[in-house]
């Protein structure tokens, strides 16, 4: 049988014991410098990646960039749930309950619910990348440019569920983030826009200075403006283990992020950004007690980190045939891998199917080796919440520092994190949040792109995104879900339904 | 389609979301953050203690009172402490190197919280260019030069 000759192929390659002791060392490597707090998973693995350039053996450097990849990854998440320090897009839905959690007590319950939902997830996403790979490419090959603008759209407005305040500011704050996106030149015509003649913003934002700036340094803001800053973050760490019953509240969210993340993982560009926030906004919908939500929901722990994972399994369908990569991550990735001789196009799968598998396998050797190696740590993390916050937050500002430089060894972007530090945190003061601002600034291009692109296609004929039917349907959805978040008769009842469940 | 028109589309947009937001402020204030019931407004962004009147409400506060009106309660020395460390690494790092920079980086971040004794922020600052020295010159193995053009190095 096809899946299971792929997968024993794969696994015979990566299941060599110097692999795994490579894998090994890749993840505790990741980790290490993953949790540093102001370096996110994008430094980290920049900072790693040299590292396994000198390997002969392409299938140990990949096992060790598996092993880094996770390990990096699961730091990032380590750093947003515990500090609120979300180091790229998706982690950023983490945090919002992840890091409520943290505060509440509970970090050890989220860094254990963080790192099993992941694992499950890329469990399962393997098994359904060995059975779906093929269709699941054609799949990829059916959306056009009008298909991802719509998909793009509905992916913008679910992301109001992220806000758990007004849907007038959760919009302004998607529309800000768009427009955001747009500086720097112009994809088809090089014009630089909202440049003001500065050279360094030619190239646009760093989405990393400005994730680490609003939600980062604000948060260092906010916690100094408190006049009753905690000489220690939390005090109290009542359990690092999830109880019986967490366990059993997370099953659910785990396997539909599953499903999600398989499925948007396969979209080249963006899909896993859209399937950590669309399993965030589809748990809350089903949630029984939304309320939670935005105040230390496990579900809204378990359902992003798993689609997440799910979503970067499925997601080396596009990468290795359409050369797509994702998120900057991926990007990162796709330039090691160049490196050890794997060019990106469609004939990989198909024609070093060796290579393919492997790589596959690696991947889920290494959120193995992740959940070993990491589980027994978790009260090591969560002691780092117990340093004094006057001794912490100068290492944060200083750490980020130097990891948002050493990324491109370019001033201009630590800079802009002091800005978007200061802005982060007058928008927190003014009631608006920074989760969907960072969203429309990662998807804004992508946004942009499809639509002038889907526009050509058509020669300016607008009805293309209503009669192509997928983009029609998606297009639909969002306009329902536009309906459904503002109503205000239906939002203001729901806010009732809160109040008293509390 | 130029290169100006989604700007120019999503900025009459956010003007009239702007707009949108200014009239429901005077119409129908939200409820300040942190005043209603948990679970209904109140965030991961806002401060959680008490509230001492609506977000509209421009008139002296209480004093006593913990103060998370929007912008009333802004206080200079964390905003513009954190500001300026950020902003001397970015003008220094390049010129200074890491060690000057990462050394007064720290200092001013470490200044920035109300009540820092400066001999702790000091201790602090030396300890971290030490600790950002060894994880990523030593460690890592950066190109970062420890002391920059600007001063020979």
């Amino acid at each position: 049988m096809d899946l299971l000759d792929n997968l024993a192929l794969g696994f015979s390659e990566a299941l060599q014991w110097h692999n795994i002791l490579f894998c090994l060392l890749g993840v505790a490597l990741g980790t290490a410098v993953g949790v540093l707090p102001g370096i996110g998973p994008t430094a980290t693995i920049a900072l790693l990646l040299p590292i396994t350039f000198g390997f002969d053996d392409p299938t140990s450097a990949l096992i060790m960039l598996a092993g880094i990849y996770y390990g990096a990854q699961y730091g990032g998440s380590t750093t947003a749930i515990l500090l609120n320090l979300p180091g790229e897009s998706s982690a950023a839905v983490t945090a919002i309950d992840g890091h409520q959690m943290a505060r509440a007590g509970r970090a050890g319950v989220a860094l254990a619910v963080a790192a099993l939902g992941s694992f499950v997830a890329g469990t399962v996403a393997t098994v359904v990348l060995a059975v779906a790979a093929p269709p699941l490419a054609r799949a990829a090959l059916a959306f056009g440019a009008p298909e991802y603008f719509s998909l793009v759209v509905l992916g913008l407005i679910a992301s109001i569920a992220l806000a758990s305040g007004s849907t007038l500011k959760a919009l302004a704050m998607i529309v800000l983030g768009l427009l955001l996106g747009t500086i720097g030149q112009d994809l088809d015509t090089g014009t630089p826009r909202f440049t003001f003649g500065v050279r360094e913003l030619y190239q646009g934002l760093s989405f990393v200075a400005v994730a680490v700036g609003v939600f980062g340094i604000a948060e260092i803001l906010r916690n100094l403006h408190d006049p009753r800053t905690r000489t220690r973050m939390v005090s109290r760490v009542s359990k690092l283990w999830p109880s019986r019953s967490e366990l059993r509240r997370i099953v659910g969210p785990v396997l539909r992020a599953t499903g999600l993340g398989s499925l948007l993982g396969v979209l080249p560009g963006g899909g896993h950004v859209l399937a950590a926030y669309a399993s965030y906004a589809v748990e809350k919908r089903v949630s029984r007690n939304p309320g939670e939500f935005g105040h230390g929901a496990i579900e809204g722990v378990a359902g992003p980190e798993s689609a997440n994972n799910a979503a970067a399994q499925t997601s080396f369908i596009p990468l290795l045939t359409l050369g797509l990569p994702a998120h900057p991550v991926m990007a990162l990735m796709v330039g090691a891998f160049i490196i050890q001789g794997i060019t990106p196009g469609p004939g990989v799968m198909t024609e070093q199917p060796a290579l393919f598998w492997g790589l596959i396998a690696s991947m889920w050797i290494g959120n193995v080796l992740l959940v070993l190696l990491n589980l027994p740590l978790i009260g090591l993390w969560v002691r780092m919440l117990s340093v004094p916050y006057s001794v912490l937050f100068p290492v944060i500002v200083v750490f980020a520092c130097i990891g948002t430089y050493a990324l491109g060894q370019n001033p201009y972007h630590v800079f802009a994190v002091a800005v978007f530090g200061v802005l982060g945190f007058v928008l927190v003061r003014t009631g608006c949040e920074p989760a969907p601002l960072l969203l429309g600034f990662v998807l804004g291009p992508l946004l942009e792109d499809n639509l002038r692109r889907a526009l050509l296609i058509s020669r300016g004929d607008p009805t293309v995104f209503v009669t192509r039917p997928i983009s029609g349907v998606l297009l639909g959805l969002a306009v329902l879900a536009l309906v459904v978040a503002v109503l205000p008769a239906i939002r203001r009842k729901r806010d009732v339904v809160f109040a008293e469940d509390e | 389609m130029g290169p100006g028109y989604v700007p120019l589309a999503l900025g009459v947009v956010l003007a009239a979301l702007g707009l949108a937001t200014a009239v429901k402020a005077y119409v129908a204030p939200d409820p300040a953050p942190g005043a209603a019931p948990a679970g209904a407004v109140a965030d991961a962004g806002v401060s959680d203690g008490p509230l001492d009147g609506p977000a509209t409400d421009g008139g002296a506060a209480d004093a006593e009172e913990l103060d998370t009106r929007p912008l009333a309660g802004i206080q200079w020395r964390p905003t513009v402490g954190v500001f300026a460390a950020v902003t001397f690494f970015a003008l220094t790092i390049d010129g200074l190197g890491l060690v000057p920079a990462t050394f007064g980086t720290g200092l001013l971040a470490a200044l920035a919280r109300p009540g820092t004794h400066p001999v702790r922020a000091l201790v602090i600052a030396v300890s971290l260019t030490l600790a950002s020295w060894v994880i990523f010159v030593v460690l890592l193995q950066l190109r970062l030069a420890l002391f920059g053009d600007w001063l020979g190095g």
